[in-house]
């Protein structure tokens, strides 16, 4: 070739540049060309809650008993309309695209043939995955903000406890969709386990309204902890305790789901 | 890079061969090539398991720098993952791999730094342009973004797709689609490309200017691994093949040292208007030295094929249509295997 003479050099040290960044470039790369309509869904989704359930369903809240724990409904929720986006966006970009690069476009054939890894392929993705949960909780946060449900300067600490919560479940959906043969399986995962969590693990009322038998299997989700963690820092009502608990347990199901979806992508690409 | 066909030593004096060092063996007073028959690719009784089914099953393979190396057979033959074990994104289940004289089992990274593969089934970012495909594959490599930005532009050159660079990939023609994917497997200068089939679902003017596209990496030197079910394919491309059964090796050689192994000059091909060919097996009896029986004709394998036809006419059979051809590697494969190639 013309362009041999660099090569050789670059060839035997693979390792200048770190897998997991080149993997989350690429998608980076991708999502330019998406990015003005994803960026818009992820954020008006989130809004349209807040504007249905936060000041329509709310005002019936508020009116018939003064809000939820002395807030106004909208602003009970905001915090946990947060959360559960930080799952939304990061379970959407771990999910199809995940089924995709291992049967439909086969883009992690293409990136394992290269001097990458499994372990590469799905940090560089949870990389992307985590810009793309904080941006579009950073301006889910901005307008809740303008709309007066922010109540403490925390909240910043909020957006840090989101995002981790979007990657933990992005990695554990990562480590489910890299199972699949095809998106029948996603199907069941959204309408048995995302839309349930989103709906009744404390986002838009408190668990406590569950049954008894439920409640438990609300403590089991990593999103009510990631909610209640949010609500408290967002309110301004946050211990240090309950908060780095709950942090704790969220980072511990993304430290599972990280290491399953590595294993998970290893088995199914190298045989 | 020295250009070595397999079993030459250190070459006679004088001249100097290109890339010999201006060492002497002090005993014969000849130039010494530097180690160029030391062998890219190295497999010893190399075998793939898939639970119960064994794919590969036990063959030996080298591969040296500048040759162009066919493995040949049908599908299911096991080249594909032969290919993927070379590729070290499949671990070998028995025997030995050695690949650029080192272990894919331990040195997987390191080596596929090195090489350039085309896999059978496109992996192209069909959402990105034909140019940003190259420029992310090249950083996988670690190249640095300058790098890979110019190689892209000779690349892109080199695979006649400049004036396409900035269209997106998902509507170009399967045959640009490949001759893209084949120039994102050389974005890292690799000495070994892997090429797992790679005009397979082409048409014929689409392959024909994918082959000329290889054959001009073959004379710059690069070593070229294919897989390949075509024999036309294998004849163009290879130096040296070996023919793929069941998971073995049943042959091994230059095309035309196994056509004049393992079949006559020339080929008459007999139609009859009949459903079962091998009732003309006794007419043509001592007109050939091999006979075959395909369901549509017979190949009579013959030294001359136009004598032949003189006799078939002499002894008043009258086929429907008759024609004598050269030998190929399909009849080669026909008489190892008892089968056709392309079923």
């Amino acid at each position: 070739m013309a362009t041999t003479t660099t090569a050789t050099a670059a060839g035997t040290a693979p390792a200048a540049v770190p897998g997991w960044r080149v993997v989350a470039e690429h998608w980076l790369r991708k999502y330019r060309r998406v990015w003005f309509g994803s960026a818009i869904s992820s954020f008006l989704a989130p809004l349209l809650y807040l504007a249905g359930m936060g000041f329509g369903l709310g005002m019936l809240v508020d009116r018939s008993s003064g809000g939820v724990g002395g807030v106004p409904y909208v602003a009970f929720i905001a915090p946990g309309v947060l959360a559960a986006t930080a799952m939304q966006v990061g379970v959407g970009e771990t999910s199809f695209s995940v089924i995709g690069g291992i049967k439909w476009d086969r883009m992690y054939h293409a990136m394992l043939a290269t001097p990458l890894g499994p372990g590469d392929v799905v940090a560089g993705q949870l990389a992307f995955v985590a810009f793309r949960v904080l941006t579009s909780c950073t301006v889910f946060l901005v307008v809740a903000a303008l709309l007066g449900t922010v109540r403490s300067p925390w909240a910043l600490a909020a957006l840090a406890v989101a995002t981790l919560c979007g990657l933990a479940c992005a990695a554990c959906s990562y480590a489910f969709s890299a199972r699949l043969d095809n998106d029948r399986g996603l199907t069941l995962m959204f309408r048995f386990v995302i839309t349930p969590m989103m709906l009744f693990a404390g986002t838009f009322f408190p668990i406590e309204q569950l049954p008894g038998w439920l409640q438990p299997v609300a403590w089991v989700t990593p999103l009510w902890h990631a909610v209640d963690a949010c609500r408290a820092l967002v309110l301004g009502t946050a211990t240090p305790g309950p908060v780095l608990g709950h942090v704790a347990y969220v980072a511990a199901w993304l430290v599972a789901g990280w290491w399953l979806a590595v294993r998970t992508l290893r088995r199914r690409m190298v045989v | 890079m020295p250009r070595a066909g397999p079993g030459d030593g250190p070459a006679r004096v004088p001249p100097r061969p290109p890339g010999a060092k201006e060492w002497v063996d002090v005993g014969t007073g000849e130039y010494l090539l530097p180690v160029p028959d030391a062998p890219l690719i190295l497999a010893r009784g190399l075998v793939k398991r898939f639970g119960d089914f064994v794919a590969v099953d036990g063959i030996d393979v080298e591969v040296r720098p500048g040759e162009s190396f066919g493995f040949l057979g049908p599908n299911g033959a096991g080249k594909s993952s032969t290919m993927r074990m070379i590729g070290c994104v499949s671990p070998p289940s028995g025997g030995t791999l050695q690949v650029l004289g080192m272990d894919p089992a331990t040195d997987g990274p390191r080596i596929r730094a090195r090489l350039g593969v085309v896999p059978q089934r496109d992996s192209l970012d069909e959402e990105l342009t034909v140019e940003e495909n190259l420029w992310v594959y090249g950083r996988y490599f670690g190249l640095p973004r300058h790098v890979v930005r110019e190689r892209a532009r000779s690349l892109l050159e080199f695979a006649q797709l400049t004036d396409r660079a900035d269209s997106v990939v998902e509507p170009l023609s399967g045959g640009m689609k490949r001759r893209l994917t084949i120039a994102r497997g050389l974005v890292n200068d690799p000495e070994i490309l892997l090429l797992d089939e790679p005009t397979t679902g082409l048409d014929p003017q689409a392959r024909h200017v994918l082959w000329d596209r290889l054959f001009r990496l073959k004379r710059e030197g690069v070593t070229l691994v294919l897989t390949t079910h075509y024999m036309d394919e294998a004849e163009q491309l290879c130096d040296r093949l070996v023919v793929m059964d069941h998971g073995r090796i049943v042959a091994e050689g230059s095309p035309r040292e196994l056509i004049d192994r393992y079949s006559t000059r020339e080929v008459l091909e007999l139609r009859f208007d009949t459903d079962d060919h091998s009732r003309y097996l006794a007419d043509v009896d001592g007109v050939a030295e091999r006979v075959e029986v395909l369901a549509d004709r017979l190949l009579l394998y013959v030294r001359d094929g136009e004598s032949a036809h003189g006799e078939i006419v002499r002894r008043g059979l009258e086929p429907m249509s008759s024609l004598w051809r050269r030998s190929t590697l399909e009849d080669v494969f026909l008489h190892l295997t008892g089968r056709s190639l392309v079923d």
